[in-house]
């Protein structure tokens, strides 16, 4: 196939190359292309992949989805496996709800709020407590109690699958070069992906839910647990290796100690992670407070969807900083049990308490409608920014110009370029800024998408996806360097990032739609509104990183403070900045997908249609294709440096 | 790891969960029957009929009967599949699936028909009166090419925008522009809170528009809407969907419970075989969840206080 002719090809080229600078590399890949376009072209013209190169597959994915359902309830494999594996996680995410009901509310709230003080300190307890009774008052209480007993099954499921894999990954070299390129292609997927696979095996419903957020979730897990214990003191190690120990020993006293710090990372990106998928998993049947968003969003009701959706970004960023404190205090002394076991009395007296009054469920009348008001605020806002707007005009008109300007050109430019040539630009790309690996997973994923037959939707999408990382980092890079130079202006950022990177994107699709209208710039917006945070984030802390030597002497040389920000800082961010750029480009894929609940078409559309229509062969095909392009693009953007600091 | 330990952990895993057959097919919800109360689980679809139809449900089953009722919301196909797995119990408004019907009902006898809703659902091409008032023959399918340039839109590029909403609803929109060789672009809002946000929006500026939609809607109430004629729907003629060139039927809107659940549930079950009500009891309930924003068990309550006879019935 003429396809990965390309990139196997540059895997001859002598290594010498690739010390040499950017030149050379695309003289290489200009010499390549001049012998095998030609090819190409005469072979298979046109702009749109050739479909002599397609398969069709939806055939026997129609035929595999018949073949389930119609044996779900008797075939063997699905009688003892699949069956048990559903079983385990109803009862355990049943026994966690049953218990979390027994304790009550103000149970729940007190043992919340004495772990945050126990681990991480008083003012976090007080923080904890107020978000448990927050949910309370939202009207939420037994839903954060459904989704609370699906996040700690999954949560736990995610740690301990993930442990083990980064076990495995950090004690054997093999399994790690196995294991890594999986790891790294799962963390740039977007959850929307995964959702149908799952659906078809357990049906809708929690497992399929929960099974969903463990494959999201325990990739942080296992990559942090192998590089905590790569990471390990070599000098300690040798020390206990000379004292006669067996490997189990050294394993569980030294290694997996000293990964400590890890391994509670592991854990807290394992939660966000989950946490980030409770929504997202509402589409196929996972109850609680992603299913009340899900719900009010159908009613066109952004209040409602906001009061499910503020319980989720309390929890979110409870957990967040309770596991995060817990990291940074791990070592300290002074932590004794007895300290822990009167938290412990004192939570049991609470619940026991509580009980005792009939504070089980939360009290009706302590509840607060903040529906109304929200959508009061969304409807004024909607109705005064919409259109007509003097001299700036008004969102949709922005919405409408943006499409008709940016995004069909860009779409419409895309699709106007010959196949080859896209694999071309990406395979220079990803090689000038990454190695000839880098560039030659990034072609084949591209061309994976044209194989798959979904060529013309896929460049579609990435039209959005490029509009919405350019706004995103224009953007995103200004106000990164404004926190970065002014730290009251920080500080008052930080709990809006926060709240934004929490807040589950399907809150903020209906005022969008409100504001751009049906289409394609609502999905950039809302993508946009995604990644903004951490693209802020990364380029306020990278800039903040900058060695405060050099500012100084660019200082007592006279540098203006422009000529600082250009000539030393940005110059010496940039390994940051590229980062940011990689996150962007990944955060900004997942939310495109999403964008098809508000018209954003291709392949965000396919796979809603899949999943609404159990379509298997739609679905499945566009999933694949969103992981291709997840793929390519983190590949295109990955700095050198990132994947060098990784290796073993 | 020693092969021994292996093969012990392997002992362990078939005596934990290999003490017989698991038929993921027959479990329920983990959340359902807390706390020893009774439990019925309603599939809501996404549109706000659907939750009016679960929201008076929900309200008598919970007041009157002493139920606790949970509500998954799910898309109509994945419903079938959820409701023939026992995860949901009743399916309260159904749009003809014939081809679910007959796998589930006819077939696996996992799922067995609950009778009629009482309301009729009819799918066409809609647009905004004010528009038609003035043009009055847009209300034509053989007019609609005249108005192309009008209904143009960013997202529809050189053609008229013809407005699509969730992908989970029966379409052959796609089909028909094609068939009947219309200058229309088919775009698809990918959900109906999406595409309800959109008309409004137009609606509210005066601008004209032409959508896919349904009846019964609460959206008419606001936004009245002219239904564009198409070529008179005959028997079969929607047999191939790459050839359809005809309206859509009208539909008697039906009700599903699960096989089990029906035998079995009780006094749940025999009410919800007996539910049914008209389009306009419906349509009240709908317009005061998404217009006046009530929440649906308010809404329930209204309706229910004022409409003892009609339910009364149900229960008897």
């Amino acid at each position: 196939m003429a396809t990965i002719t390309a990139p196997t090809s540059q895997k001859a080229a002598p290594p010498g190359i690739l010390t040499h600078p950017a030149t050379r590399k695309l003289l290489a890949l200009a010499a390549l292309a001049a012998v095998l376009v030609p090819l190409a072209v005469t072979q298979w013209g046109g702009a749109t992949w050739p479909s002599a190169l397609t398969v069709d597959v939806s055939e026997p994915l129609g035929k595999a989805s018949d073949w389930i359902i119609d044996n779900r309830d008797s075939h063997p494999l699905f009688l003892y496996f699949f069956g048990h594996v559903s079983n385990v996680v109803v009862i355990a995410v049943r026994a966690v709800y049953l218990a979390l009901l027994a304790v009550g509310w103000a149970g729940v709230s007190a043992i919340g709020a004495l772990v945050a003080w126990r681990v991480a300190g008083v003012r976090l307890a007080l923080g904890t407590a107020a978000a448990f009774l927050a949910c309370g008052l939202l009207g939420m209480w037994v839903p954060t109690m459904q989704t609370l007993a699906l996040m700690v099954v999954a949560v736990l499921a995610s740690v301990v699958v993930g442990a083990l894999l980064g076990l495995a990954a950090g004690l054997s070299d093999r399994m790690d070069r196995v294991l890594r390129p999986v790891l790294d292609t799962m963390q740039v997927l977007p959850a929307f992906a995964y959702l149908l696979p799952v659906v078809l095996v357990f049906g809708i419903g929690v497992p399929a839910a929960v099974l969903a957020t463990v494959v999201y979730a325990a990739p942080p897990m296992a990559r942090l647990t192998s590089l905590g214990l790569r990471g390990a003191d070599k000098e300690v190690l040798e020390a206990v290796e000379s004292l006669g120990t067996t490997a189990r020993q050294r394993l569980l006293t030294a290694r997996i100690p000293l990964a400590r710090k890890e391994l509670l990372l592991g854990v807290n990106q394992t939660i966000m992670m989950a946490l980030s998928m409770a929504v997202i998993a509402s589409v196929i049947g996972a109850g609680g407070l992603g299913d009340r968003v899900y719900q009010a969003l159908a009613s066109v009701d952004v209040g409602a969807a906001l009061a499910a959706g503020i319980p989720i970004v309390l929890l979110a960023v409870v957990l967040d900083r309770v596991t995060g404190a817990a990291g940074e205090r791990l070592g300290e002394s002074g932590r004794s049990p007895v300290t822990w076991l009167y938290a412990l009395v004192v939570a049991a007296a609470v619940a026991l308490a509580g009980r005792l009054a009939g504070f089980l469920d939360w009290p009706d009348g302590w509840e607060v409608d903040i529906a109304e008001p929200v959508n009061r605020a969304v409807d004024w806002m909607t109705a005064h920014l919409y259109s007509g707007v003097p001299v700036v005009g008004g969102t949709a008109d922005w919405a409408g110009h943006f499409t008709s300007w940016v995004l069909n050109p860009l779409r419409d430019g895309l699709q106007w370029l010959p196949w080859w040539s896209v694999l071309l630009i990406v395979a220079a790309l990803a090689w000038l800024i990454g190695t000839w690996r880098t560039a030659l997973t990034a072609v084949l994923a591209m061309a994976a998408i044209g194989v798959l037959g979904v060529w013309d939707p896929s460049l579609d999408t990435l039209s959005q996806v490029l509009a919405a990382v350019a706004v995103t980092l224009v953007v995103g890079f200004a106000t990164g360097i404004a926190a970065a130079r002014s730290d009251r202006f920080e500080r008052l950022l930080r709990p809006v990032l926060d709240v934004f990177q929490t807040m589950p994107q399907f809150v903020y699709l209906i005022p969008v739609v409100a504001l751009f209208g049906v289409g394609r710039a609502p999905a950039v917006a809302a993508a946009v509104v995604y990644a903004l945070p951490a693209v802020v984030r990364i380029t306020a802390q990278g800039l903040r990183q900058v060695d405060p030597a050099a500012l100084e002497s660019a200082r007592s040389l006279g540098a203006t403070s422009g000529q600082q920000l250009r000539q030393v800082q940005l110059p010496l961010a940039r390994p940051a900045l590229l980062l940011a750029v990689n996150q962007g480009v990944v955060l900004v894929l997942a939310v495109v997908i999403i964008g098809g609940l508000v018209g954003g078409g291709a392949l965000g559309y396919q796979v809603v249609f899949g999943l609404a229509q159990g379509d298997l062969a739609t679905g499945l095909v566009a999933g694949a294709a969103i992981v291709c392009l997840g793929l390519m693009l983190d590949r295109v953007t990955q700095p050198t440096e990132r994947r060098a600091k990784k290796g073993a | 790891m020693s092969r021994k330990r292996i093969t012990v952990a392997a002992a362990v895993l078939v005596l934990a969960t290999g003490c017989g057959a698991a038929d993921m097919t027959k479990q329920a919800s983990p959340f359902a029957n807390a706390q020893g109360a009774k439990t019925v689980t309603l599939s809501v679809q996404s549109w706000v009929g659907a939750q009016a139809n679960v929201a008076v449900a929900q309200y008598l089953l919970e007041h009157e009967l002493g139920y606790r009722v949970d509500t998954v919301q799910v898309d109509e196909v994945p419903a079938w599949d959820a409701l023939s797995q026992g995860r949901v119990d009743a399916i309260l408004e159904d749009w003809g699936h014939p081809e679910q019907e007959q796998r589930y009902v006819q077939d696996k006898k996992t799922i067995a028909a609950g009778g009629d809703l009482g309301v009729t659902g009819h799918i066409g091409w809609f647009v905004p009166t004010y528009f038609a008032k003035k043009h009055p023959d847009v209300t034509n399918w053989k007019n609609l090419n005249k108005y192309a340039d009008l209904l143009r839109t960013a997202e529809s590029g050189g053609k008229g925008q013809l407005l699509d909403g969730s992908p989970s609803y029966v379409t052959n929109d796609k089909a028909l522009v094609k068939n009947l060789d219309l200058d229309y672009q088919v775009v698809f809002a990918g959900s109906e809170a999406a595409q309800i946000t959109q008309m409004q929006q137009f609606a509210k500026e005066k601008k004209p528009f032409l959508s896919y939609w349904y009846t019964p809607q609460w959206l008419m109430e606001k936004v009245p809407m002219t239904e564009v004629k198409l070529p008179p729907y005959e028997e079969g003629c929607d047999a191939d969907p790459a050839k359809v060139d005809c309206a859509y039927p009208v539909t008697p809107l039906q009700k599903y419970l699960n096989a089990d659940f029906a035998k079995d549930g009780g006094k749940a079950a025999e009410f919800l075989r007996k539910f049914k009500w008209t389009t306009e009891d419906q349509n009240q309930v709908s317009l005061m969840i998404a217009e006046q924003k009530m929440r649906p068990e308010e809404a329930a309550k209204k309706w229910v206080d004022s409409h003892e006879s009609v339910w009364k019935a149900w229960l008897s």
